[in-house]
């Protein structure tokens, strides 16, 4: 089968989801090109958070399709996952391990690296996220912030194309901001793109390229 | 994959309705061909007459669970919805067979070995088959999404379906060192046409039991894909 | 290539899984109590008659240690569930077997350390002489955790994301699990007992038969059952 190549980092129409009874999302059609980064606004419950999780393959939808880069969400799965990089509002981290031993975990089931590799890989993530000290302390002590700042170096272990962020500002104090708007900023930079959810425009407004707002589950 | 499976129309009732009267009639002959025409047992009298929906509806269960197993198969493999359906309505109707089997062995039983449950291969093996496939009802009863509940049942239909065999070999050795297995084969070829009669009959009647739950899980499917198709349109 | 990677995240999913029972003991020391519990429990049932206690010993170590594991498969998925790590976890590539195979072997140690300990509890409790063919009895304890864990872990993935995980998991497992457990009981029985009958080569090639079928089965059909 020939490789689908895009434009669009995401292609995605008429996408619709439904819990139980209740429509989240009623058709939502967007495209996020290369090189963009694109901030997804709306009130609570407007199905930010389950858009991305379709988009991320995590959910299915009742209606509609997508493709990220071309590869459909539902038919080509591993394809889609192996281009995204997907930070839930959950840090999604375990407890009981470092956060060494988190990444370490992470880069295993990633796949193919030498265990040198991997080592300097983590160093340099840990790095990135201003927790280099924290290395080898358990998780289960982190505050929040922390959490999510160690969910941004496992996701830079996978090298993702396309970033899909679940409000990444949330329990970040400045600093933390200035490095979650730098790691935006530098893979959408190296020809990647970025859909991020945000509850509020403050800490994001420097660097989005556009702003969507989903109302009444539509885009 | 769930925007294709919204492409189908429910299943027609078409001429089932006349099969199932049909069905009836053959079972309502069948009956009474059994009751009528086989002698009294020597020892057990007219409670042997019970054979004839005891055995058939165990035959007949066993038929019900390998169309489980086959429609779960070939939901993991195509994907379509239906499948999941007819797999759940063959579930039901097994599970239903397979409790008769249960209540008239042990009706059967008390004057046979003087208690209600022996212990018997085949009836203790019934009993876990039982209550596997009420774990099988139970599970679609706990999970809401319907893609969810598809695959979860058919994974569970499948296991189960391949545990049957296990169950029995090892309910049998279990007994079998302990007693000879007493078993129904001892039957007269006397009761045999009205056995094959009922076993026909049964096996009919589990068919169109099968067939209308199956098309009336499709229309309450049919029915949230047509809201889903409203809501979408509307608002 | 592609096997060797996987084969080196079933490692990792099983080293990590197992790292977290270590640093939070709570959870072994409690499954290990409650199987020491029901085994105390047993033997009110049964007692105070010395030699019945003795011809029940096998059925209760079985029940006892089933009773136990049934907790600590609800809880391997809980570490996933309780911060949203499966999430991540269905994103990484490779097979889902892998992920199957690494729970599973968590699963395993955790039972048979578990089930160890109760063994040895059992011994003292029901007065249970240690025959002399004690590595056949030790082979049958392998294959019958082998056979609970490869359905516990299975179903749990299920149980532990519907609603009513509590009752849904023993629903599901314990009728299941009869021909295994059958067979683990019956050749447990006739080993202490001196196997003079020799019933108990038959029942370990029952419990085999039963891991092959069930651990292929259940490989094949973990993907569908994760992913949805």
């Amino acid at each position: 089968m020939a490789e689908p190549t895009s434009d669009f980092a995401i292609d995605a129409t008429g996408v619709a989801r439904r819990f139980g009874t209740r429509w989240v999302l009623r058709g939502v059609t967007l495209q996020v090109r290369s090189g963009e980064t694109v901030g997804l606004l709306g009130s609570n419950g407007s199905g930010k958070s389950t858009l991305l999780r379709i988009l991320a393959t995590l959910l299915r939808p009742n209606a509609g399709s997508a493709s990220i880069y071309g590869h459909d969400i539902v038919r080509a799965p591993d394809e889609v996952r192996a281009r995204i990089g997907f930070l839930a509002h959950e840090p999604g981290l375990y407890e009981d391990l470092t956060a060494e031993e988190n990444l370490r975990f992470a880069a295993t089931m990633l796949g193919s690296q030498g265990a040198g590799t991997a080592a300097t890989e983590i160093n340099a993530a840990l790095a990135r996220v201003g927790l280099t000290h924290a290395a080898r302390e358990r998780v289960r002590g982190f505050s929040a912030g922390m959490a999510r700042r160690l969910a941004v170096a496992r996701l830079l272990l996978g090298r993702p194309q396309l970033l899909l962020l679940d409000e990444p500002y949330s329990n970040l104090d400045a600093e933390g901001i200035a490095m979650m708007s730098g790691v935006i900023t530098e893979i959408v930079q190296r020809g990647g793109a970025a859909l991020v959810v945000l509850h509020e425009l403050a800490p994001a407004a420097g660097i989005l390229s556009r702003t969507l707002t989903l109302r009444d589950g539509r885009a | 994959m769930s925007t294709q499976s919204t492409s189908w129309v429910p299943p027609r009732a078409g001429r089932w309705p006349l099969f199932g009267a049909f069905t009836i009639l053959f079972l309502i002959a069948g009956q009474v061909l059994g009751l009528t025409q086989s002698p009294a047992d020597r020892d057990m009298g007219d409670l042997e007459k019970i054979i004839y929906v005891h055995v058939p509806a165990a035959w007949v269960m066993s038929v019900t669970f390998a169309i489980v197993m086959f429609y779960s198969l070939r939901y993991l493999w195509k994907r379509d919805e239906r499948d999941d359906l007819a797999a759940a309505a063959a579930a039901e109707v097994g599970t239903l067979l397979n409790g008769l089997t249960l209540a008239l062995g042990m009706i059967f039983g008390k004057p046979t070995w003087g208690v209600w449950w022996a212990w018997d291969a085949r009836l203790t093996s019934t009993l876990v088959l039982f209550l596997i496939f009420i774990g099988y009802l139970s599970l679609r009863e706990f999970v809401d999404d319907p893609e969810r509940r598809a695959q979860w049942s058919a994974a569970v239909g499948i296991l189960g379906a391949i545990n049957v065999g296990i169950v029995y070999m090892s309910v049998r050795w279990w007994r079998t060192l302990h007693q000879m297995q007493s078993s129904p084969e001892t039957v007269d070829a006397t009761y045999v046409l009205a056995l094959r009669v009922n076993a026909f009959a049964f096996l009919f009647l589990m068919i169109y039991f099968v067939r209308r739950r199956y098309e009336s899980l499709c229309l309450v499917r049919a029915a949230d894909h047509a809201a889903e198709a409203a809501a979408l349109r509307g608002a | 290539m592609a096997f060797a990677d996987d084969w080196r995240r079933v490692r990792a999913i099983a080293w990590k899984d197992l790292t977290t029972e270590r640093r939070s003991k709570a959870g072994f020391n409690g499954v290990v109590a409650l199987g020491v519990t029901i085994l105390m429990l047993f033997g009110f049932a049964l007692g105070p008659d010395t030699q019945a206690i003795r011809d029940a010993a096998a059925g209760a170590l079985w029940l006892a240690a089933l009773f136990a594991a049934v907790l600590a498969f609800n809880r391997s998925y809980q570490v996933e569930l309780e911060s949203g790590a499966l999430d991540p976890l269905l994103l990484y590539p490779g097979s889902r077997w892998a992920i199957f195979s690494g729970k599973l072997l968590a699963n395993l140690s955790f039972v048979g350390l578990m089930l160890v300990i109760v063994v040895l509890v059992g011994i003292v409790l029901f007065q249970v002489t240690i025959p002399a063919a004690w590595p056949a009895l030790i082979g049958v304890l392998v294959l019958g955790a082998i056979g609970i864990c490869t359905l516990g872990t299975f179903y749990a993935s299920m149980a532990s994301r519907s609603r009513a995980r509590e009752v849904l998991l023993p629903l599901l497992l314990f009728p299941m699990l009869v021909p295994a457990l059958l067979a683990a009981m019956q050749a447990s029985k006739a080993l202490l007992g001196g196997d003079l009958m020799h019933e108990a080569d038959a029942w370990i090639k029952l419990l085999i038969a039963y891991d092959v079928i069930f651990l292929i089965a259940t490989h094949l059909a973990f993907e569908h059952v994760i992913e949805a």
